[in-house]
């Protein structure tokens, strides 16, 4: 009786995020996908896919994910170190390091990307790739670095203790202990960059200064500008697939036991 | 004696204005073991640091052989140690971990296959090469961590308290194991432990230290029946300890009483701390008695009663295999070898008196050694 009003009780408190993720995500989901296989009309076609065969729009996803790729690169070579310096530190360091990581990202990211602007424009390198990547960068690096440093907090110091006396140097236990050891974190870390990175279209746009066009920006046009949702929607749904894919990818490099990062 | 191996010159180090190891000045020689005995923050398990090389001290010289090792960093030391709680590396199985050192010090292929069969099967672990280490138990994590040190084949190893972590029965049994290893290997131990039953069974010599200072250096038997003073004393089995004066050579005064005993070269009337193990006590009717008390308790210990006797108002103990009811006035005997002489020592009348005997005492001593970390 008792287990069952328990049932009970769970189902409730459970139903507003069964019935948000039915409305907001699944269902968006299929008809994006809908979309993405039928025309204006609503018969079914392959002419939108096709669409994005074009030259330029291959250009155009190649481009996105090059962006993507350099900027979770460089996000993680800032990061990997930054998350080990601060877990160096002591405990009071480690506070405001991570409170000064966070704080910008408290504020709209469009006025975060409108700084920027001004600041590349300052540095001379306003509207170019370099700029691009610096606000990417910027805007996605404490989700590098907070993955990280929460899996190396956790590391027992005694690991590398043990390395140094079988004989490695310092630099020889962070690529046999720390980086391995780091690895769920580093994991979550990439994915939590290059997924909102790939898709990202503001940035791009504006600290790009429209040089080139990512598949957000595509997505935005289709349907902003020219309220193609068949388009726009094969856009989004070819994003998507490359998404699983690089996710798949990722999650061959941790074991599923491996504990501490975020996702997967 | 074999020639020494490790030298440590007048130590000192200081962790943010707290002394925790005070002119510590130590020879160890080749194939001995060596074990640092005391109790938790006495400095036993810094030493073993500052010898590793993970800990420099502020003062002092750390000599192997005839090399100056202050500044050679941990990595190149001939010296490798056992981690408190293993500290085996969870990404890699057992094989990995056993090969670690091997790896970094690139040694070929086939010889660091033929070194890990060797060393998993001195610690009887053949067949675990592929599991994960968070598959094993406490003991078996233990010997991996052995046979990952000695795969390097390290001049000296440093055990830091690694039976803690096990059972009783375990225990025994890891100290006939390491002990075994030791001798087969002929490799020089230096354990660091605030047990000192494990202390007086497995090693050659044992370095009793307190707040920092080595209190006495010598073997089990020097240890425990030539114990330099009321610390040593209490600390290493149980002791009755009492105040007395030295009449003359061969000649101590104590509870009321004058002894004859085997100690000389005191001065005339010189105050002293006497020894007395509550083992070597005979009890005799009253009339025959040295010592004359009432039984105020009794416990049933298996091999023996440990009685305590209320004598003038200190309370002795005594081990006897005779049962003898609370409230019995008995007289006690003491042979003359039974009796230690001791200096007076900033640790005397601290010790030795069982009035306030209690085993709870012991218990909430214990448990905090498992945060020893200094």
């Amino acid at each position: 009786m008792r287990k069952n009003s328990r049932g009970i009780l769970q189902k409730l408190i459970s139903a507003p995020y069964l019935i948000w993720s039915v409305i907001f995500v699944i269902l968006p989901l299929f008809m994006v996908i809908y979309y993405t296989f039928t025309d204006a009309d609503g018969y079914f076609t392959l002419k939108n896919l096709a669409t994005l065969g074009s030259t330029e729009n291959i250009n155009v996803l190649a481009i996105s994910l090059a962006i993507a790729l350099i900027a979770t690169v460089v996000c993680l070579i800032v990061g990997f170190p930054l998350a080990y310096i601060v877990t160096k530190m002591k405990s009071g360091g480690q506070t405001v390091i991570m409170l000064l990581l966070m704080l910008p990202m408290w504020m709209n990211f469009v006025i975060r990307t409108n700084a920027i602007y001004v600041l590349t424009e300052a540095m001379g390198i306003s509207e170019t790739f370099t700029a691009a990547i610096m606000g990417m960068v910027y805007n996605f690096l404490p989700f590098m670095v907070l993955p990280i440093y929460s899996v190396m907090a956790k590391l027992d110091k005694h690991l590398f203790e043990a390395a140094h006396d079988l004989g490695c140097t310092k630099l020889q236990s962070i690529f046999k202990v720390l980086i391995p050891l780091s690895m769920p974190g580093v994991v979550s870390g990439i994915t939590m960059v290059f997924v909102p990175s790939v898709s990202t279209f503001y940035i791009s746009e504006k600290l790009g200064g429209g040089m080139f066009m990512t598949v957000g920006d595509k997505i935005d046009d289709s349907f902003m500008l020219y309220t193609d949702y068949n388009v726009g929607s094969a856009f989004s749904f070819v994003l998507l697939i490359l998404i699983i894919i690089s996710m798949a990818i990722m999650s061959k490099f941790t074991s599923d036991e491996d504990e501490g990062g975020v996702l997967l | 004696m074999n020639n020494v191996l490790l030298r440590l010159r007048n130590i000192s180090v200081k962790f943010d204005d707290e002394t925790i190891l005070d002119d510590v000045s130590l020879e160890i020689c080749d194939k001995e073991f060596v074990t640092l005995l005391g109790p938790s923050g006495c400095g036993k398990t810094t030493t073993l640091r500052i010898i590793g090389g993970f800990v420099s001290p502020d003062k002092g010289e750390v000599w192997f052989e005839n090399g100056l090792l202050n500044d050679v960093p941990a990595h190149k030391r001939p010296v490798n140690t056992i981690f408190q709680k293993y500290a085996l590396f969870p990404n890699l199985n057992v094989y990995e971990n056993v090969a670690f050192g091997l790896r970094v010090k690139k040694t070929p292929e086939s010889e660091i296959k033929k070194t890990v069969h060797d060393m998993l099967s001195m610690v009887n672990l053949l067949g675990f090469e592929r599991r994960d280490i968070s598959t094993l138990s406490g003991g078996q994590q233990q010997r991996v961590a052995i046979a990952r040190a000695l795969a390097v084949k390290p001049r000296l190893l440093l055990l830091d308290e690694p039976l803690g972590a096990l059972d009783l029965k375990l225990r025994k049994d890891m100290q006939v194991e390491l002990k075994n290893i030791q001798k087969r290997l002929g490799i020089t131990f230096i354990y660091v432990t605030h047990d000192q039953e494990e202390a007086l069974s497995m090693s050659d010599r044992v370095v009793v230290m307190n707040n920092g200072v080595i209190q006495q250096i010598g073997t089990p038997e020097d240890i425990y029946n030539e114990p330099e003073n009321a610390f040593v004393a209490d600390f290493i089995g149980e002791s009755n300890i009492v105040d007395g004066v030295m009449l003359e050579d061969y000649k101590a005064q104590f509870s009321g009483h004058t002894f004859e005993c085997l100690d000389k070269g005191y001065a005339p009337k010189e105050q002293v701390d006497v020894v007395v193990r509550p083992e070597d006590v005979d009890i005799v009717p009253v009339e025959q008695g040295m010592l004359k008390g009432t039984v105020t308790s009794v416990t049933f210990k298996g091999v023996h009663f440990e009685i305590i006797v209320d004598i003038g108002g200190f309370k002795w103990m005594v081990q006897t295999t005779d049962y003898q009811p609370v409230g019995a006035n008995i007289g006690l005997f003491i042979e003359p070898d039974a009796i230690h002489i001791m200096k007076k020592s900033e640790y005397s009348g601290m010790y030795g008196d069982y009035s306030s005997f209690s085993e709870d005492f012991d218990k909430l001593s214990d448990a905090e050694e498992g945060s020893d970390n200094a």
